[in-house]
Protein backbone atom coordinates (compact mmCIF):
# COMPACT_ATOMS: atom_id res chain seq x y z
CA UNK A 1 0.00 0.00 0.00
CA UNK A 2 0.71 3.46 -0.90
CA UNK A 3 1.78 5.78 1.79
CA UNK A 4 -0.71 8.37 2.86
CA UNK A 5 -0.62 11.78 1.31
CA UNK A 6 -2.47 14.95 -0.25
CA UNK A 7 -3.15 13.60 -3.73
CA UNK A 8 -4.09 10.43 -1.95
CA UNK A 9 -7.00 12.22 -0.61
CA UNK A 10 -7.83 14.08 -3.34
CA UNK A 11 -7.74 10.86 -5.28
CA UNK A 12 -10.16 9.43 -2.87
CA UNK A 13 -12.48 12.66 -3.19
CA UNK A 14 -12.23 11.91 -6.44
CA UNK A 15 -13.12 8.48 -5.97
CA UNK A 16 -16.28 9.38 -3.69
CA UNK A 17 -17.81 12.03 -6.25
CA UNK A 18 -18.10 8.69 -8.55
CA UNK A 19 -19.19 6.14 -5.84
CA UNK A 20 -21.94 8.24 -4.64
CA UNK A 21 -24.07 8.74 -7.46
CA UNK A 22 -23.48 5.11 -8.68
CA UNK A 23 -24.54 3.95 -4.88
CA UNK A 24 -27.73 6.40 -4.63
CA UNK A 25 -28.38 5.36 -8.68
CA UNK A 26 -28.30 1.67 -7.83
CA UNK A 27 -29.78 1.27 -4.82
CA UNK A 28 -32.94 3.81 -5.07
CA UNK A 29 -35.54 1.98 -6.81
CA UNK A 30 -34.24 -1.07 -4.76
CA UNK A 31 -34.55 1.57 -1.42
CA UNK A 32 -38.19 2.68 -2.96
CA UNK A 33 -39.43 -0.82 -3.02
CA UNK A 34 -38.26 -1.39 0.66
CA UNK A 35 -39.70 1.68 1.72
CA UNK A 36 -43.07 1.01 0.39
CA UNK A 37 -43.14 -2.57 1.48
CA UNK A 38 -42.36 -1.18 5.21
CA UNK A 39 -45.24 1.62 4.99
CA UNK A 40 -48.12 2.01 5.87
CA UNK A 41 -50.31 2.97 2.85
CA UNK A 42 -51.15 6.77 3.82
CA UNK A 43 -47.19 7.14 4.53
CA UNK A 44 -46.20 5.47 1.34
CA UNK A 45 -48.52 7.70 -1.01
CA UNK A 46 -47.70 11.06 0.40
CA UNK A 47 -44.06 10.67 -0.87
CA UNK A 48 -41.96 10.23 2.26
CA UNK A 49 -38.44 8.97 2.13
CA UNK A 50 -38.24 7.73 5.18
CA UNK A 51 -42.36 5.99 6.68
CA UNK A 52 -42.96 7.70 10.11
CA UNK A 53 -44.38 4.53 11.18
CA UNK A 54 -42.14 1.97 9.77
CA UNK A 55 -44.23 -1.46 9.54
CA UNK A 56 -44.43 -5.03 8.48
CA UNK A 57 -48.36 -4.89 8.64
CA UNK A 58 -47.96 -5.42 4.44
CA UNK A 59 -46.09 -8.86 4.38
CA UNK A 60 -48.95 -9.98 7.08
CA UNK A 61 -51.35 -8.83 4.37
CA UNK A 62 -49.61 -10.75 1.75
CA UNK A 63 -48.70 -14.18 3.70
CA UNK A 64 -52.16 -14.32 4.55
CA UNK A 65 -53.41 -13.85 1.39
CA UNK A 66 -55.38 -11.06 2.94
CA UNK A 67 -56.57 -8.88 -0.62
CA UNK A 68 -58.87 -9.89 -3.59
CA UNK A 69 -55.49 -9.54 -5.62
CA UNK A 70 -53.69 -12.18 -3.32
CA UNK A 71 -55.81 -14.54 -3.37
CA UNK A 72 -53.08 -17.04 -4.99
CA UNK A 73 -49.96 -15.77 -3.49
CA UNK A 74 -49.07 -18.76 -2.40
CA UNK A 75 -49.73 -21.22 -5.39
CA UNK A 76 -47.88 -18.75 -7.06
CA UNK A 77 -45.34 -18.94 -5.45
CA UNK A 78 -45.45 -22.42 -5.33
CA UNK A 79 -45.58 -22.01 -9.46
CA UNK A 80 -42.53 -19.88 -9.15
CA UNK A 81 -40.64 -22.56 -7.31
CA UNK A 82 -41.48 -26.12 -8.98
CA UNK A 83 -41.12 -24.16 -12.82
CA UNK A 84 -37.66 -22.60 -11.60
CA UNK A 85 -36.19 -25.56 -10.04
CA UNK A 86 -37.47 -27.72 -13.15
CA UNK A 87 -35.73 -25.53 -15.61
CA UNK A 88 -32.40 -25.49 -13.51
CA UNK A 89 -32.69 -29.60 -13.42
CA UNK A 90 -33.71 -29.94 -16.98
CA UNK A 91 -30.83 -27.55 -18.16
CA UNK A 92 -28.14 -28.69 -16.08
CA UNK A 93 -29.24 -32.37 -17.69
CA UNK A 94 -29.30 -31.50 -20.98
CA UNK A 95 -26.66 -29.15 -21.48
CA UNK A 96 -23.86 -31.30 -18.98
CA UNK A 97 -24.99 -34.44 -21.55
CA UNK A 98 -24.16 -32.03 -24.81
CA UNK A 99 -20.96 -30.49 -23.45
CA UNK A 100 -19.48 -33.70 -22.44
CA UNK A 101 -20.60 -35.15 -25.71
CA UNK A 102 -19.17 -32.29 -27.66
CA UNK A 103 -15.98 -31.66 -25.77
CA UNK A 104 -15.06 -34.95 -24.41
CA UNK A 105 -16.50 -37.81 -26.45
CA UNK A 106 -16.15 -35.26 -29.93
CA UNK A 107 -19.09 -36.75 -31.42
CA UNK A 108 -19.25 -36.20 -35.21
CA UNK A 109 -21.26 -33.17 -35.63
CA UNK A 110 -20.96 -32.10 -32.09
CA UNK A 111 -19.12 -28.75 -33.46
CA UNK A 112 -22.47 -28.28 -35.47
CA UNK A 113 -24.64 -28.51 -32.63
CA UNK A 114 -22.32 -26.09 -30.60
CA UNK A 115 -23.18 -23.64 -33.02
CA UNK A 116 -27.15 -24.14 -33.85
CA UNK A 117 -27.12 -23.52 -29.55
CA UNK A 118 -25.20 -20.25 -30.54
CA UNK A 119 -27.43 -19.64 -32.99
CA UNK A 120 -29.99 -19.56 -30.17
CA UNK A 121 -28.40 -17.81 -28.01
CA UNK A 122 -28.17 -15.05 -30.37
CA UNK A 123 -32.05 -14.74 -31.08
CA UNK A 124 -33.38 -11.57 -28.92
CA UNK A 125 -35.46 -13.62 -26.52
CA UNK A 126 -39.16 -11.34 -27.49
CA UNK A 127 -38.57 -12.30 -31.03
CA UNK A 128 -38.78 -15.66 -30.16
CA UNK A 129 -41.39 -15.77 -28.03
CA UNK A 130 -43.70 -14.82 -30.94
CA UNK A 131 -43.68 -17.99 -32.62
CA UNK A 132 -42.52 -19.56 -29.45
CA UNK A 133 -46.46 -18.90 -28.40
CA UNK A 134 -47.85 -20.13 -31.54
CA UNK A 135 -45.71 -23.13 -31.22
CA UNK A 136 -46.75 -24.45 -27.28
CA UNK A 137 -50.70 -23.67 -28.70
CA UNK A 138 -49.61 -26.09 -30.95
CA UNK A 139 -48.27 -28.67 -28.89
CA UNK A 140 -51.42 -28.25 -26.76
CA UNK A 141 -49.33 -26.82 -23.92
CA UNK A 142 -50.71 -23.68 -23.29
CA UNK A 143 -51.81 -22.77 -19.62
CA UNK A 144 -49.81 -25.69 -18.77
CA UNK A 145 -46.32 -25.69 -16.59
CA UNK A 146 -44.74 -27.31 -18.89
CA UNK A 147 -44.44 -24.57 -21.93
CA UNK A 148 -43.02 -22.27 -19.78
CA UNK A 149 -40.35 -24.71 -18.14
CA UNK A 150 -39.72 -26.44 -22.23
CA UNK A 151 -39.41 -22.45 -23.18
CA UNK A 152 -37.01 -21.87 -20.30
CA UNK A 153 -34.86 -24.72 -21.17
CA UNK A 154 -34.79 -23.85 -24.98
CA UNK A 155 -33.36 -20.36 -23.61
CA UNK A 156 -31.28 -21.34 -20.94
CA UNK A 157 -29.63 -24.25 -22.45
CA UNK A 158 -27.26 -22.20 -25.11
CA UNK A 159 -25.39 -20.20 -22.81
CA UNK A 160 -25.46 -23.37 -20.84
CA UNK A 161 -24.32 -25.64 -23.13
CA UNK A 162 -21.17 -23.14 -24.43
CA UNK A 163 -20.09 -22.47 -20.77
CA UNK A 164 -20.10 -25.72 -20.08
CA UNK A 165 -18.11 -26.90 -22.43
CA UNK A 166 -15.94 -24.14 -22.32
CA UNK A 167 -15.13 -25.43 -19.11
CA UNK A 168 -14.55 -29.13 -20.50
CA UNK A 169 -12.07 -27.79 -22.63
CA UNK A 170 -10.28 -27.01 -19.87
CA UNK A 171 -9.90 -30.46 -18.42
CA UNK A 172 -6.18 -32.33 -19.21
CA UNK A 173 -7.39 -34.90 -21.23
CA UNK A 174 -4.84 -36.97 -20.08
CA UNK A 175 -7.65 -37.91 -17.85
CA UNK A 176 -10.08 -39.41 -19.98
CA UNK A 177 -6.78 -40.93 -21.40
CA UNK A 178 -5.59 -42.49 -18.33
CA UNK A 179 -9.25 -43.48 -17.28
CA UNK A 180 -10.17 -45.63 -20.73
CA UNK A 181 -6.70 -47.08 -20.46
CA UNK A 182 -8.24 -48.86 -17.13
CA UNK A 183 -11.27 -49.69 -19.43
CA UNK A 184 -13.90 -46.88 -17.96
CA UNK A 185 -16.90 -46.76 -20.45
CA UNK A 186 -17.97 -43.42 -21.52
CA UNK A 187 -20.54 -43.45 -19.11
CA UNK A 188 -18.19 -44.47 -16.32
CA UNK A 189 -16.01 -41.51 -17.43
CA UNK A 190 -18.86 -39.08 -17.51
CA UNK A 191 -19.61 -40.32 -13.42
CA UNK A 192 -16.31 -40.45 -12.13
CA UNK A 193 -13.98 -38.00 -14.00
CA UNK A 194 -16.24 -35.75 -15.40
CA UNK A 195 -18.76 -34.93 -12.92
CA UNK A 196 -17.10 -33.96 -9.93
CA UNK A 197 -14.35 -32.26 -11.78
CA UNK A 198 -16.81 -30.15 -13.43
CA UNK A 199 -18.37 -29.23 -10.07
CA UNK A 200 -18.23 -25.39 -9.60
CA UNK A 201 -19.38 -24.83 -13.54
CA UNK A 202 -22.58 -27.33 -12.89
CA UNK A 203 -23.00 -24.65 -9.86
CA UNK A 204 -22.79 -21.47 -12.03
CA UNK A 205 -24.98 -22.78 -14.36
CA UNK A 206 -27.68 -24.88 -12.29
CA UNK A 207 -27.80 -20.98 -10.84
CA UNK A 208 -27.92 -19.37 -13.84
CA UNK A 209 -30.98 -21.16 -15.20
CA UNK A 210 -33.18 -21.13 -11.58
CA UNK A 211 -32.77 -17.56 -11.67
CA UNK A 212 -33.67 -17.23 -15.37
CA UNK A 213 -36.58 -18.90 -15.18
CA UNK A 214 -37.53 -17.82 -11.40
CA UNK A 215 -37.21 -14.02 -13.12
CA UNK A 216 -38.88 -14.14 -16.82
CA UNK A 217 -42.12 -12.29 -17.05
CA UNK A 218 -42.83 -12.13 -20.81
CA UNK A 219 -42.80 -15.61 -21.56
CA UNK A 220 -44.80 -16.52 -18.80
CA UNK A 221 -47.10 -13.81 -19.46
CA UNK A 222 -47.86 -15.42 -22.67
CA UNK A 223 -47.77 -18.94 -21.64
CA UNK A 224 -49.64 -19.19 -18.70
CA UNK A 225 -52.79 -17.64 -17.91
CA UNK A 226 -55.22 -18.92 -15.15
CA UNK A 227 -54.70 -17.02 -11.46
CA UNK A 228 -53.70 -20.31 -10.15
CA UNK A 229 -51.20 -21.64 -12.73
CA UNK A 230 -49.33 -18.22 -13.07
CA UNK A 231 -45.84 -17.65 -11.95
CA UNK A 232 -45.33 -14.53 -9.57
CA UNK A 233 -44.21 -12.30 -11.97
CA UNK A 234 -47.32 -12.41 -13.90
CA UNK A 235 -49.32 -12.19 -10.95
CA UNK A 236 -47.46 -9.13 -10.26
CA UNK A 237 -47.87 -7.74 -13.82
CA UNK A 238 -51.62 -8.41 -13.21
CA UNK A 239 -51.85 -5.58 -10.39
CA UNK A 240 -51.19 -3.22 -12.79
CA UNK A 241 -54.25 -3.70 -14.84
CA UNK A 242 -56.48 -2.69 -12.14
CA UNK A 243 -57.32 0.73 -11.30
CA UNK A 244 -57.21 0.87 -7.71
CA UNK A 245 -53.47 -1.46 -7.38
CA UNK A 246 -52.78 -1.20 -4.08
CA UNK A 247 -49.51 -0.43 -4.36
CA UNK A 248 -48.20 -0.82 -1.25
CA UNK A 249 -49.11 -5.00 -1.35
CA UNK A 250 -47.66 -4.99 -4.84
CA UNK A 251 -44.25 -3.73 -3.67
CA UNK A 252 -44.46 -6.18 -0.99
CA UNK A 253 -44.87 -9.27 -3.31
CA UNK A 254 -42.56 -7.93 -5.28
CA UNK A 255 -39.89 -7.22 -3.01
CA UNK A 256 -40.95 -10.98 -1.51
CA UNK A 257 -40.47 -12.22 -5.48
CA UNK A 258 -37.28 -10.36 -5.49
CA UNK A 259 -35.21 -11.90 -2.65
CA UNK A 260 -34.87 -15.33 -3.17
CA UNK A 261 -32.51 -14.67 -6.80
CA UNK A 262 -30.64 -12.03 -4.53
CA UNK A 263 -30.11 -14.73 -1.74
CA UNK A 264 -29.11 -17.21 -4.49
CA UNK A 265 -26.98 -15.30 -6.44
CA UNK A 266 -25.38 -13.92 -2.86
CA UNK A 267 -24.56 -17.38 -2.12
CA UNK A 268 -23.15 -18.25 -5.36
CA UNK A 269 -21.21 -15.51 -6.00
CA UNK A 270 -17.98 -17.17 -6.23
CA UNK A 271 -19.08 -19.54 -8.70
CA UNK A 272 -21.49 -17.20 -10.78
CA UNK A 273 -18.82 -14.36 -11.30
CA UNK A 274 -16.48 -16.55 -12.21
CA UNK A 275 -17.82 -19.08 -14.42
CA UNK A 276 -20.57 -16.72 -16.24
CA UNK A 277 -18.56 -14.28 -17.24
CA UNK A 278 -15.88 -16.08 -18.47
CA UNK A 279 -18.08 -17.81 -20.60
CA UNK A 280 -19.96 -14.65 -21.85
CA UNK A 281 -17.82 -12.55 -24.16
CA UNK A 282 -14.36 -14.46 -25.31
CA UNK A 283 -12.18 -11.46 -25.43
CA UNK B 1 -12.02 -28.02 -29.72
CA UNK B 2 -8.94 -26.57 -30.00
CA UNK B 3 -7.37 -27.28 -26.55
CA UNK B 4 -7.57 -31.08 -27.11
CA UNK B 5 -6.76 -31.26 -30.90
CA UNK B 6 -3.61 -28.92 -29.87
CA UNK B 7 -2.61 -31.33 -26.77
CA UNK B 8 -2.74 -34.55 -28.71
CA UNK B 9 -0.95 -34.09 -32.10
CA UNK B 10 1.73 -37.09 -31.59
CA UNK B 11 -1.24 -39.58 -30.81
CA UNK B 12 -0.91 -42.49 -32.86
CA UNK B 13 -4.15 -44.14 -34.99
CA UNK B 14 -4.62 -46.64 -32.47
CA UNK B 15 -5.65 -45.47 -29.39
CA UNK B 16 -7.15 -46.92 -27.11
CA UNK B 17 -10.27 -44.59 -28.47
CA UNK B 18 -10.23 -46.37 -31.90
CA UNK B 19 -11.15 -49.42 -30.63
CA UNK B 20 -14.42 -48.13 -28.99
CA UNK B 21 -15.13 -45.27 -31.01
CA UNK B 22 -18.75 -46.39 -32.43
CA UNK B 23 -19.23 -46.80 -28.79
CA UNK B 24 -18.57 -43.77 -27.78
CA UNK B 25 -20.03 -42.53 -30.84
CA UNK B 26 -23.27 -44.01 -30.06
CA UNK B 27 -23.16 -42.50 -26.50
CA UNK B 28 -22.23 -39.03 -27.65
CA UNK B 29 -24.94 -39.00 -29.92
CA UNK B 30 -27.31 -40.62 -27.16
CA UNK B 31 -25.96 -37.30 -25.06
CA UNK B 32 -26.80 -34.68 -27.76
CA UNK B 33 -30.20 -36.02 -28.23
CA UNK B 34 -31.76 -34.16 -25.79
CA UNK B 35 -31.00 -30.97 -26.81
CA UNK B 36 -31.20 -31.88 -30.35
CA UNK B 37 -35.03 -32.65 -29.75
CA UNK B 38 -35.22 -29.41 -27.63
CA UNK B 39 -33.55 -27.39 -30.22
CA UNK B 40 -36.09 -29.45 -32.95
CA UNK B 41 -38.94 -28.79 -31.21
CA UNK B 42 -38.90 -25.21 -29.68
CA UNK B 43 -36.78 -23.65 -31.83
CA UNK B 44 -36.34 -25.06 -35.73
CA UNK B 45 -40.43 -25.79 -35.39
CA UNK B 46 -40.87 -22.27 -33.91
CA UNK B 47 -39.00 -20.34 -36.12
CA UNK B 48 -40.16 -22.14 -39.09
CA UNK B 49 -43.65 -21.51 -38.61
CA UNK B 50 -43.12 -17.77 -37.64
CA UNK B 51 -41.05 -17.33 -40.87
CA UNK B 52 -43.85 -19.12 -42.67
CA UNK B 53 -47.08 -17.03 -41.00
CA UNK B 54 -44.35 -13.98 -42.15
CA UNK B 55 -45.00 -14.57 -45.84
CA UNK B 56 -47.80 -12.47 -46.84
CA UNK B 57 -46.55 -9.49 -48.60
CA UNK B 58 -49.76 -7.94 -47.65
CA UNK B 59 -48.48 -8.32 -43.77
CA UNK B 60 -46.07 -5.90 -44.63
CA UNK B 61 -48.04 -3.69 -46.39
CA UNK B 62 -50.32 -3.26 -43.55
CA UNK B 63 -47.49 -2.63 -40.88
CA UNK B 64 -46.16 0.11 -43.28
CA UNK B 65 -49.07 1.44 -43.12
CA UNK B 66 -49.47 1.64 -39.48
CA UNK B 67 -47.88 4.56 -37.92
CA UNK B 68 -47.59 3.31 -35.04
CA UNK B 69 -44.80 0.38 -36.12
CA UNK B 70 -42.64 3.64 -37.66
CA UNK B 71 -42.37 5.33 -34.43
CA UNK B 72 -41.51 1.98 -33.10
CA UNK B 73 -38.99 1.42 -35.49
CA UNK B 74 -37.41 4.94 -34.93
CA UNK B 75 -37.79 4.25 -30.93
CA UNK B 76 -36.10 1.02 -31.71
CA UNK B 77 -33.14 2.67 -33.23
CA UNK B 78 -33.28 5.66 -30.52
CA UNK B 79 -33.15 2.90 -28.01
CA UNK B 80 -29.58 0.96 -30.00
CA UNK B 81 -28.33 4.27 -30.79
CA UNK B 82 -28.68 6.28 -27.66
CA UNK B 83 -29.19 3.60 -25.09
CA UNK B 84 -26.99 0.86 -26.31
CA UNK B 85 -23.48 3.46 -26.52
CA UNK B 86 -24.46 5.35 -23.04
CA UNK B 87 -24.69 2.28 -21.31
CA UNK B 88 -21.54 0.68 -23.12
CA UNK B 89 -19.47 4.27 -22.32
CA UNK B 90 -20.73 4.60 -18.62
CA UNK B 91 -19.88 0.72 -18.45
CA UNK B 92 -16.33 0.97 -19.87
CA UNK B 93 -15.79 4.62 -17.42
CA UNK B 94 -16.84 2.62 -14.44
CA UNK B 95 -15.16 -0.46 -14.75
CA UNK B 96 -12.00 1.67 -14.38
CA UNK B 97 -13.71 3.12 -11.37
CA UNK B 98 -14.36 -0.56 -9.92
CA UNK B 99 -10.91 -2.53 -10.50
CA UNK B 100 -9.86 0.83 -7.63
CA UNK B 101 -8.70 -1.07 -4.89
CA UNK B 102 -10.45 0.43 -2.34
CA UNK B 103 -12.21 -2.06 0.29
CA UNK B 104 -15.36 0.39 0.14
CA UNK B 105 -14.90 0.22 -3.91
CA UNK B 106 -15.18 -4.01 -3.47
CA UNK B 107 -18.48 -3.54 -1.35
CA UNK B 108 -19.86 -0.76 -4.05
CA UNK B 109 -19.11 -3.17 -6.38
CA UNK B 110 -21.15 -6.08 -4.61
CA UNK B 111 -24.14 -4.05 -4.22
CA UNK B 112 -23.79 -2.48 -7.90
CA UNK B 113 -24.24 -5.96 -9.41
CA UNK B 114 -27.97 -6.04 -7.50
CA UNK B 115 -30.20 -4.53 -10.54
CA UNK B 116 -28.75 -7.26 -12.56
CA UNK B 117 -29.44 -9.84 -9.84
CA UNK B 118 -32.96 -8.83 -9.00
CA UNK B 119 -35.83 -9.29 -11.24
CA UNK B 120 -36.86 -6.77 -13.17
CA UNK B 121 -41.04 -6.41 -12.55
CA UNK B 122 -40.47 -5.07 -8.74
CA UNK B 123 -37.40 -2.83 -9.39
CA UNK B 124 -39.37 -1.73 -12.63
CA UNK B 125 -42.84 -1.12 -10.82
CA UNK B 126 -40.91 0.46 -7.95
CA UNK B 127 -39.45 3.41 -10.66
CA UNK B 128 -42.86 3.44 -12.35
CA UNK B 129 -44.54 4.39 -8.66
CA UNK B 130 -41.85 6.57 -8.09
CA UNK B 131 -42.30 9.04 -10.87
CA UNK B 132 -46.20 9.12 -10.65
CA UNK B 133 -47.32 12.13 -11.31
CA UNK B 134 -49.45 12.48 -8.74
CA UNK B 135 -48.46 10.00 -5.59
CA UNK B 136 -44.71 9.47 -6.56
CA UNK B 137 -41.67 10.86 -4.50
CA UNK B 138 -40.26 12.66 -7.27
CA UNK B 139 -42.96 15.05 -8.18
CA UNK B 140 -43.23 15.52 -4.31
CA UNK B 141 -39.66 16.58 -3.74
CA UNK B 142 -39.98 18.37 -6.94
CA UNK B 143 -43.00 20.61 -5.78
CA UNK B 144 -41.10 20.97 -2.22
CA UNK B 145 -38.44 22.21 -3.52
CA UNK B 146 -39.87 24.94 -6.12
CA UNK B 147 -43.60 25.07 -5.35
CA UNK B 148 -44.41 24.12 -8.82
CA UNK B 149 -45.93 20.51 -10.30
CA UNK B 150 -43.25 18.07 -11.53
CA UNK B 151 -43.36 16.97 -15.48
CA UNK B 152 -46.24 13.91 -16.13
CA UNK B 153 -43.46 11.74 -16.56
CA UNK B 154 -44.85 8.26 -18.41
CA UNK B 155 -47.44 10.72 -20.25
CA UNK B 156 -45.01 12.57 -22.31
CA UNK B 157 -43.74 10.05 -25.24
CA UNK B 158 -40.20 12.16 -25.44
CA UNK B 159 -40.12 11.54 -21.42
CA UNK B 160 -41.31 8.01 -21.39
CA UNK B 161 -39.05 6.53 -23.67
CA UNK B 162 -35.71 8.50 -21.99
CA UNK B 163 -37.15 7.19 -18.87
CA UNK B 164 -37.26 3.11 -20.60
CA UNK B 165 -33.70 4.19 -21.92
CA UNK B 166 -32.74 4.62 -18.46
CA UNK B 167 -34.43 1.58 -16.77
CA UNK B 168 -32.54 -0.49 -19.41
CA UNK B 169 -29.22 1.29 -18.59
CA UNK B 170 -29.93 0.72 -15.01
CA UNK B 171 -30.85 -3.25 -15.14
CA UNK B 172 -27.87 -4.01 -17.55
CA UNK B 173 -24.94 -1.83 -17.02
CA UNK B 174 -23.88 -3.81 -13.86
CA UNK B 175 -23.48 -6.63 -16.38
CA UNK B 176 -21.48 -5.09 -18.73
CA UNK B 177 -19.16 -3.29 -16.05
CA UNK B 178 -18.47 -7.10 -14.66
CA UNK B 179 -17.26 -7.75 -18.55
CA UNK B 180 -15.38 -4.92 -18.88
CA UNK B 181 -13.74 -5.12 -15.29
CA UNK B 182 -12.72 -8.49 -16.25
CA UNK B 183 -11.26 -7.07 -19.63
CA UNK B 184 -9.41 -4.32 -17.53
CA UNK B 185 -7.68 -6.85 -15.28
CA UNK B 186 -6.23 -9.08 -18.32
CA UNK B 187 -4.14 -6.33 -19.28
CA UNK B 188 -0.66 -6.52 -17.84
CA UNK B 189 0.18 -4.73 -15.00
CA UNK B 190 3.50 -3.64 -16.05
CA UNK B 191 2.72 -2.07 -19.50
CA UNK B 192 1.02 0.63 -16.99
CA UNK B 193 4.33 0.83 -14.73
CA UNK B 194 6.13 1.26 -18.64
CA UNK B 195 3.87 4.36 -19.02
CA UNK B 196 4.09 5.52 -16.01
CA UNK B 197 7.62 5.76 -16.54
CA UNK B 198 7.68 7.60 -19.61
CA UNK B 199 5.15 9.93 -17.60
CA UNK B 200 1.99 9.67 -19.17
CA UNK B 201 -1.01 11.52 -17.51
CA UNK B 202 -4.18 9.45 -16.87
CA UNK B 203 -5.91 10.12 -20.10
CA UNK B 204 -2.93 8.82 -21.72
CA UNK B 205 -2.49 5.78 -19.83
CA UNK B 206 -6.66 4.89 -21.13
CA UNK B 207 -5.86 5.94 -24.73
CA UNK B 208 -2.29 4.34 -25.28
CA UNK B 209 -2.14 1.43 -23.11
CA UNK B 210 -6.13 0.32 -21.80
CA UNK B 211 -7.85 1.27 -24.88
CA UNK B 212 -6.26 -0.77 -27.38
CA UNK B 213 -5.73 -3.68 -25.41
CA UNK B 214 -9.84 -3.70 -24.79
CA UNK B 215 -11.28 -2.22 -28.35
CA UNK B 216 -12.02 -5.54 -29.59
CA UNK B 217 -13.85 -6.72 -26.27
CA UNK B 218 -15.97 -3.51 -25.96
CA UNK B 219 -16.89 -3.90 -29.57
CA UNK B 220 -17.56 -7.40 -29.43
CA UNK B 221 -19.90 -6.40 -25.85
CA UNK B 222 -21.80 -3.55 -27.85
CA UNK B 223 -22.56 -5.79 -30.63
CA UNK B 224 -24.02 -8.89 -28.18
CA UNK B 225 -25.59 -5.78 -26.30
CA UNK B 226 -27.84 -4.46 -29.72
CA UNK B 227 -29.27 -8.08 -29.89
CA UNK B 228 -30.21 -8.04 -26.82
CA UNK B 229 -31.66 -5.08 -26.09
CA UNK B 230 -33.89 -5.85 -29.11
CA UNK B 231 -35.22 -8.71 -27.32
CA UNK B 232 -35.72 -6.31 -24.20
CA UNK B 233 -39.11 -6.22 -23.68
CA UNK B 234 -39.74 -5.56 -19.80
CA UNK B 235 -38.00 -2.04 -19.91
CA UNK B 236 -40.68 -0.54 -22.00
CA UNK B 237 -43.76 -2.63 -21.08
CA UNK B 238 -43.50 -2.87 -17.87
CA UNK B 239 -42.48 0.60 -17.55
CA UNK B 240 -44.20 3.10 -20.06
CA UNK B 241 -47.06 -0.03 -21.42
CA UNK B 242 -45.92 1.15 -24.82
CA UNK B 243 -47.98 3.95 -24.24
CA UNK B 244 -49.30 6.67 -23.91
CA UNK B 245 -50.89 6.28 -27.08
CA UNK B 246 -48.76 3.32 -28.16
CA UNK B 247 -45.68 6.03 -28.74
CA UNK B 248 -42.94 4.43 -26.68
CA UNK B 249 -43.43 1.08 -28.49
CA UNK B 250 -40.13 -0.88 -29.40
CA UNK B 251 -40.43 -3.94 -32.16
CA UNK B 252 -40.00 -6.32 -28.93
CA UNK B 253 -43.03 -5.02 -27.79
CA UNK B 254 -44.94 -4.12 -31.04
CA UNK B 255 -44.56 -7.81 -31.79
CA UNK B 256 -45.89 -8.82 -28.64
CA UNK B 257 -49.24 -5.97 -28.87
CA UNK B 258 -50.10 -7.20 -32.55
CA UNK B 259 -49.64 -11.16 -31.01
CA UNK B 260 -52.09 -9.90 -27.76
CA UNK B 261 -54.58 -8.39 -30.36
CA UNK B 262 -54.61 -11.80 -32.35
CA UNK B 263 -52.85 -10.42 -35.45
CA UNK B 264 -50.10 -13.21 -35.51
CA UNK B 265 -49.25 -11.84 -38.95
CA UNK B 266 -48.65 -9.08 -38.36
CA UNK B 267 -46.73 -9.94 -34.96
CA UNK B 268 -44.17 -11.57 -37.10
CA UNK B 269 -44.08 -9.04 -39.84
CA UNK B 270 -43.13 -6.90 -37.21
CA UNK B 271 -40.02 -9.29 -36.19
CA UNK B 272 -38.87 -10.07 -39.37
CA UNK B 273 -38.41 -6.34 -40.06
CA UNK B 274 -35.84 -6.52 -37.45
CA UNK B 275 -33.84 -9.43 -39.23
CA UNK B 276 -31.38 -7.52 -41.51
CA UNK B 277 -30.18 -5.82 -38.65
CA UNK B 278 -29.95 -8.86 -36.29
CA UNK B 279 -28.90 -11.81 -39.20
CA UNK B 280 -25.07 -9.66 -39.82
CA UNK B 281 -24.87 -9.13 -35.51
CA UNK B 282 -25.93 -13.10 -35.20
CA UNK B 283 -23.32 -14.31 -38.03
CA UNK B 284 -20.57 -12.41 -36.60
CA UNK B 285 -21.13 -13.72 -33.21
CA UNK B 286 -21.03 -15.99 -33.87
CA UNK B 287 -18.01 -16.49 -36.23
CA UNK B 288 -16.41 -14.82 -32.95
CA UNK B 289 -17.24 -17.45 -30.37
CA UNK B 290 -16.96 -20.53 -32.15
CA UNK B 291 -13.42 -19.47 -33.43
Amino acid sequence: MKSFSLRDVGNEAKLLLIGLPVLIWTLLPIYHLVLFAISPKQDAFAGKLWPDHPTLHNFGIVFRQQHYFLRDFWAQFWNSTVIALAVGALTLFIATCAAFAISRLRVPGGRTVMNLALFTYFIPAAFLAVPMYRTMGNYGLLNNHWSLIFAMVTIASPYAIWVLKQASDKLPVELDEAAIMDGATPMQLFRLVYLPLMLPSLVAIGTYAVLLAWNEYLYAFLLLSKDTEITLPVALGNFLAADDSPWELLMTTGLIYALPPAAMYYAFRRYMVGGLTAGAVKS
Amino acid sequence: MTAITLSSPEATPQRPWTSRLTTTQVWGLALLAPYILVFAAFVVYPVSYGLWLARHPASYVALYNDPIFARAAVNTLIFLIVGINLKMLIALALSGFFIQQRAWIRWLSVLFILPWAVPSIPTILSVRFMFNPEWGVVNHLIFKLTGEDGPNWLNDPAIALTMAIGMHIWKSLPFWTLILMTGRLAIPQDQFEAAEVDGASGWQKFRFVTWPAMRTLYMTCTLLSMIWTLGDFNSVYLLTGGGPADLTHVLATLGIRYLRLDQLDLSMAAIVCALPLVLPLVYFMMKRLSR
